[in-house]
């Protein structure tokens, strides 16, 4: 692959009092492909990903995106730049119904008069693109898209939140623990889902605990290890031990 | 270094035993039993249980009281009495579907009615202009429960307790306790009992009073179910950090809810004139305690996020319908409270029952 990466990061570091949470830390991430981000609890990985998200501003280093510099102040200025964030507690209002929550803080409103005066929700165009959205992505048995979210099981909750990223999410999307809290069926049913947003061209940044899910799903593993990275690996070269090991710093990581 | 790996990677073989065409979206169509369709239903339509007890007591009451209860007379004269918790109980809608609780709306109310009252007579201003500071203030104090409740992140209870105390004081201190009297008002400032003017239709008598609370129940309502902000307004009370991750300025919709509020009970304290003819410092004692009561009776979730504002309406109907079917009826007063203890009660315990929906 010679493409450019469309998302970079460069010496960033982040220090919350005396800890140093980044220490000049690197990133890239190339177009169409997913990245797992993998490495021990406190290496530094939720602080790498906060920073690319825009939760957290960090005190050095640059950022890119398509080769134009970035300095996101908030999740908001991510977002708008086309990046999408799928949050492990999935930032879903389960009062809400799945099509109220997939356009929550972008609503679309209804043309003319009733929309510019009265302000009046778009519903039947929100609710069209949601449904579309997940039927994009084998979701469709969802079949009433007014139902309140917490009328969901824990996977079909995911699979709202990641049609949410895939829908507008135009450049990158971000997927921290997707599977943490689910079981063996509905795990399995996301990882098709990560497959079917990649098919659609969108590269994918995946934080992830599992390795067999890693393993599966990646195209490219970056270990972060002690505030920076480590090393990025192919993992049809390494097996799941070889990344534990370069993770906890059992074994010395390759050669780049 | 980064070819795509050319061999498809394969799921675990753990993972052999599920059944893959099983989807993860699709819906359990297994025969539910009649209460759990019933907890649906509740579920999605949370104004309908006030309701049906609104139409229950109407029917009870028709039956045991007779037909002088019955009338468009006896039911409108209800609906003049429930005007006020009405419009108030609207304010409190909005605060309690951000999770929050307002005890300072009856504080407000009886604030910037004494503020109209006294800048018109005690100034001569003129008595637009008066109602106008009246409403401004209503604002102003809404502002201060805003502010410390989304900025210094202070608990709502703690809160509009003490602004209850503050805005409370502050109007016996301003008005010195001091009462204007029904006749000075109808002859000099008319406009402030606008809201008490009655208007006859058929049988019954309205007051402008009830149509204002009518009118803003309504507009509330399309707010908060058409447009983004609405949405919004219940999304923090269902989980704030999840509305602010979607992209809401929770901070910004908490202290416009709080201001909204405001001014709703600066038009309760306007509509409160008409009401008693009179301009008081001793009034609406209980106006928050009753607008939490039309609250909670009309289903809405004190945990925020849950409920429609025409549940409140119906709740402050109900408390409405008991106190004047009991009266009819010349029981002691105390059954109604009884009675409203109960129904309180029992509204909390439904809430809990149709939450579980969720688990």
């Amino acid at each position: 692959m010679s493409r450019e990466p469309i998302l970079t990061a460069r010496g960033l570091v982040k220090r919350y009092g005396r800890v140093t949470a980044l220490d000049h830390a690197d990133f890239d991430l190339y177009p169409g492909e997913v990245l797992a981000v993998i490495g021990d609890n406190g290496a530094g990985k939720s602080s790498l990903i906060k920073a690319i998200s825009g939760a957290v501003r960090p005190d050095e280093g640059e950022m890119t995106l398509e080769g134009k510099t970035i300095h996101f102040r908030s999740p908001m200025e991510a977002r708008d730049a086309g990046i999408e964030t799928v949050y492990q507690n999935l930032a879903l209002s389960p009062a809400l119904s799945i099509a109220d929550n997939m356009f929550l803080g972008r609503e679309i409103r209804k043309p003319g008069v009733m929309g510019s005066w009265f302000r009046m929700l778009d519903r039947k165009a929100m609710e069209k693109k949601a449904r579309d959205k997940l039927t994009e992505l084998g979701l469709m048995t969802i079949q009433n898209i007014s139902q309140a979210v917490e009328t969901l099981s824990g996977g079909q909750r995911q699979g709202v939140a990641v049609a949410r990223a895939a829908a507008f999410g135009s450049k990158v999307v971000i997927m921290d623990e997707p599977t943490a809290a689910l079981g063996v069926k509905e795990s399995r049913r996301v990882l098709e889902l990560i497959q079917d947003v990649k098919k659609r061209g969108l590269p994918i940044v995946l934080i992830s605990h599992n390795m067999p899910h890693v393993f599966e799903v990646a195209d490219r593993i970056h270990i972060h290890r002690l505030g920076k990275r480590l090393t990025v690996i192919n993992p049809t070269d390494y097996t799941m031990s070889d990344a534990v090991a370069f993770m906890t710093g059992a074994k010395a990581p390759p050669p780049s | 270094m980064t070819d795509t790996p050319q061999t498809p990677r394969t799921p675990q073989e753990f993972e052999s035993a599920v059944a893959r065409e099983t989807a993860v979206a699709s819906f359990d169509t297994h025969e539910k039993s009649l209460l759990e369709r019933i907890r649906h239903f509740l579920h999605s339509s949370p104004a309908s249980v006030p309701l049906i007890v609104l139409v229950l007591s109407l029917v009870i009451f028709a039956v045991i009281v007779g037909s002088r209860f019955f009338t468009p007379f006896a039911l409108s004269l209800i609906l003049q009495q429930v005007a006020i918790v009405g419009i108030v109980g609207a304010a409190q809608t909005l605060v309690v579907l951000t999770a929050g609780i307002d005890l300072s709306v009856g504080a407000i109310m009886v604030l910037t009615s004494v503020i109209m009252g006294q800048f018109t007579f005690r100034y001569g201003m003129p008595v637009e202009l008066a109602i106008l500071c009246g409403i401004a203030l209503g604002a102003l104090c809404g502002f201060i429960n805003g502010v410390l409740i989304a900025y210094l992140k202070l608990p709502p209870f703690i809160v509009t307790l003490g602004t209850w105390q503050i805005y409370l004081a502050t109007t016996y201190i301003y008005s010195a306790n001091e009462t204007i009297r029904a006749q000075d008002i109808e002859a000099n400032a008319k406009l402030l009992q606008f809201f008490g003017e009655k208007v006859p239709i058929g049988g019954a008598t309205f007051t402008y009073g009830v149509f204002i609370m009518i009118l803003l129940i309504a507009v509330l309502w399309y707010v908060l179910n058409h447009t983004a902000w609405g949405r919004h307004v219940y999304a923090i009370g269902d989980d704030p950090e999840a509305a602010k991750l979607s992209g809401v300025s929770t901070k910004r919709v908490l202290i416009a809810v709080y201001v909204l509020a405001g001014l709703i009970c600066a038009l309760a304290g306007w509509v409160s004139i008409g009401r008693n003819g009179s301009v008081s410092p001793q009034i609406g004692q209980f106006a928050n305690i009753e607008s939490i009561t039309a609250v909670v009776i009309g289903g809405m979730s004190l945990f925020g996020g849950r409920g429609s504002i025409m549940g409140m309406l119906f709740g402050a109907l109900i408390v409405g319908v008991f106190s004047f079917g009991m009266r009819m009826y010349g029981t002691d007063v105390q059954w109604t409270y009884l009675i409203i203890g109960v129904l309180i009660i029992l509204a909390v315990a439904i809430d809990q029952w149709i939450r579980k929906v969720a688990g």
